[in-house]
């Protein structure tokens, strides 16, 4: 009982902050005209609605994937060498460049690979070279490498080198030692760092706002903002939070996916 | 950590926040002389301008929302309108969207802080004036602002507007296009940006508008412009970029499709650090269209709202706007009676012929048309 009287304020702050949202997101997408209905959910299946949610999810998984084993291999490389230095400059500036996304970040890109950016006319890129789906990816991989690296550095500074020693001495080659040994101790730590690389890219939306990628590449957060705020759309309020209805049901699914897999995957550790 | 948890949160407490601020308070009430401002449709209800200025003093403030101070000059009206009447003007959130306007109309009813005055995209008076949020107030001027650009009741008045028009770089580009066909030339590949995207700022809805009237679209059509523009895109034309006074001082937008005032200010702001940026409005997509002014049925500051009106709609306050390259809706009567400031008039792109506006119901199937549309055809 004491312990519930403990957990109180925070669940009395989850309630606040985040059920009553949830409750009036629910009920709002499911309003149409004032009487209960289907219709934004359905809408949001359609056209447009559609293709950005399909943009989101493609854009999220690839980022995901690159920025993960582009990360990882990075911290790898960090964390075996044996400059102290290095180590300490990557980890701090990986810390600053997570947290580097939005407008900063969009005009940093703009500047340099954008139709009258620096690069562009060194090297003559034709334009929009940057306005396409891989320079999203590319521009967003520029906050997930580094957010990976800090996930999955103290991983990597959990395996131990008298395994790689015991393993070495029963003749094992390096190969067979990643794959038996190192890769099932990392696996929760990599299928954590992709999901959380996947949640911010998806959840991304100051980044292809400034970039202005909503026009090639209509993206789920960019319609939200032009359902809920904007100068033209009138009446579009519930279709915005059934879109975010939306987000929140692919993040129920990526879950529903990652937590037998973790779970699975850290068994042996038990 | 769930990120997309943080944006449905965001999404829903916007919703949370409009019903928590529905408590209701009992309306402030200012009555002179047994008038109640919160109900009068003129300054002759007031007994004359005099006495409606009398009532604004007293109550002291007036609220205003989303008056960017470089846009259409608002930053000199609101200064003028402190001076003129001593009425300490409250600017909120100078840069919010029509949305956020209204949006603080319903969630902050009754309350103090409301905003007492409103200038909206055009959609948003038309659905306002529907849901009743708009007090009807009829300026000193009323009858000579033009039919089809007032609500009859007075619910809503167009204030200032302008034409689609583009903007160019002289330094980067050789031959500046001067209309819609022009866009479509090899030289401008990759060059032409529009002021965002057309499902979200109202400029840029106009600039696929226009483009629909050079393309034989009409205001019952939008459909061709969404063609131009896929076209556009198809030649390798099309600049995502959204335009903005960096992007074009920058040059990453060196042809921009935006209002013709916004774009005149540009070539003012820049002219003296070497940018020459020409502004033409294409002969063959003539767009207009106009902002619309409304009070709020609940203004806290009833009368000071109204003066605020009167203010506005007063050559001193049309000839304002007009000094921030925009054209007032009076221009037109102004122009016939000398009033107007013929320096700041010339100044403004020239016209060819004459522009339509289109009604509520174009307004509606244009906007739910290009929300359906937009993204398929410029994606990818």
């Amino acid at each position: 009982m004491a312990r519930v009287l403990g957990a109180l304020p925070l669940l009395a702050f989850v309630a606040l902050a985040f059920g009553i949202p949830a409750i009036a997101m629910v009920a709002g997408a499911f309003t149409v005209e004032g009487a209960p209905g289907l219709g934004n959910l359905a809408l949001t299946t359609q056209g447009g609605y559609l293709l950005a949610l399909g943009n989101s999810v493609k854009l999220s998984a690839v980022v995901a994937v690159l920025g993960a084993v582009l990360g990882t291999f990075l911290a790898q490389a960090v964390v075996t060498s044996r400059s102290r230095a290095l180590r300490e400059a990557v980890l701090t500036a990986s810390g600053v460049l997570a947290n580097f996304g939005g407008v900063p970040l969009a005009f940093f890109w703009v500047a340099t690979l954008g139709n009258a950016g620096v690069i562009s006319g060194l090297f003559g890129l034709p334009s929009g070279t940057l306005f396409t789906f891989w320079g999203l990816v590319l521009v967003y991989l520029y906050f997930s490498v580094p957010l990976m690296v800090l996930v999955i550095a103290p991983a990597l500074d959990g395996l131990r080198p008298q395994w790689r020693e015991a393993a070495a001495n029963n003749g094992a080659t390096s190969w067979q030692y990643w794959r038996y040994v190192a890769l099932p101790v990392l696996t929760p730590g990599l299928l954590g760092g992709v999901v959380l690389l996947f949640g911010s890219a998806f959840a991304a939306y100051a980044t292809a706002s400034a970039m202005g990628a909503g026009t090639v590449l209509p993206l789920v957060t960019l319609k939200i903002a032009a359902a809920l705020s904007g100068d033209v759309q009138t009446g579009f309020e519930n279709v915005g939070l059934a879109l975010s209805l939306d987000m929140v049901l692919v993040a129920a699914l990526v879950m529903a996916v990652y937590l037998p897999l973790q779970r699975r995957s850290t068994r042996w550790l038990q | 950590m769930s990120a997309p948890r943080i944006a449905g949160l965001i999404a829903a407490l916007t919703v949370v926040t409009a019903a928590c601020g529905a408590a209701p308070t009992t309306q402030p009430q200012t009555t002179t002389g047994g008038v109640n401002a919160a109900t009068a449709t003129s300054a002759a209800d007031f007994g004359g301008l005099d006495k409606l200025v009398e009532a604004a003093k007293k109550e002291g403030n007036l609220h205003v929302i989303a008056l960017p101070p470089d846009w259409a000059n608002y930053g000199e009206i609101i200064r003028k309108f402190q001076e003129k009447y001593g009425i300490k003007i409250e600017s909120e959130n100078p840069d919010a969207s029509s949305a956020d306007e209204i949006n603080a109309v319903k969630t902050r009813k009754g309350q103090d802080r409301a905003p007492d005055v409103l200038d909206l995209g055009q959609s948003f008076g038309f659905s306002g004036a529907k849901e009743g949020l708009f007090a009807p107030y009829k300026v000193q001027s009323w009858d000579k602002i033009p039919e089809g650009q007032k609500e009859p009741n007075g619910l809503w008045v167009n204030d200032y507007g302008g034409f689609v028009s583009i903007g160019c770089d002289a330094k980067k580009i050789t031959t500046c296009p001067k209309t819609y066909a022009d866009l479509l030339k090899p030289e401008y590949k990759g060059k032409v940006a529009l002021n965002g995207n057309p499902n979200k700022s109202g400029s840029a809805f106009a600039g696929v508008w226009a483009a629909s009237l050079a393309n034989g679209g009409s205001l019952d059509d939008i459909g061709p412009g969404v063609q131009f523009f896929k076209k556009l895109k198809d030649v390798g034309n099309y600049n995502p970029v959204e335009s903005t006074p960096a992007t074009v001082e920058k040059g990453e937008t060196p042809i921009s499709i935006d209002w013709d005032y916004l774009n005149a200010g540009y070539r003012e702001q820049f002219l003296p650090k070497g940018l020459d940026f020409q502004v033409a409005v294409p002969s063959d997509g003539i767009y207009a269209q106009y902002y619309v002014q409304a009070v709020n049925k609940d203004a806290p500051h009833p009368a000071a709202a109204r003066l605020w009106m009167e203010f506005l709609y007063s050559p001193e306050g049309q000839n304002l706007w007009l000094k921030g390259g925009a054209r007032p809706v009076l221009m037109p009567v102004m122009t016939a009676d000398g009033t107007i400031d013929k320096a700041l008039a010339e100044k403004l792109p020239p016209v060819q012929g004459e522009p339509k506006f289109p009604t509520e119901a174009q307004v509606n199937k244009a906007k739910e048309d290009l929300a359906k549309t937009w993204d398929a055809a410029v994606a990818g």
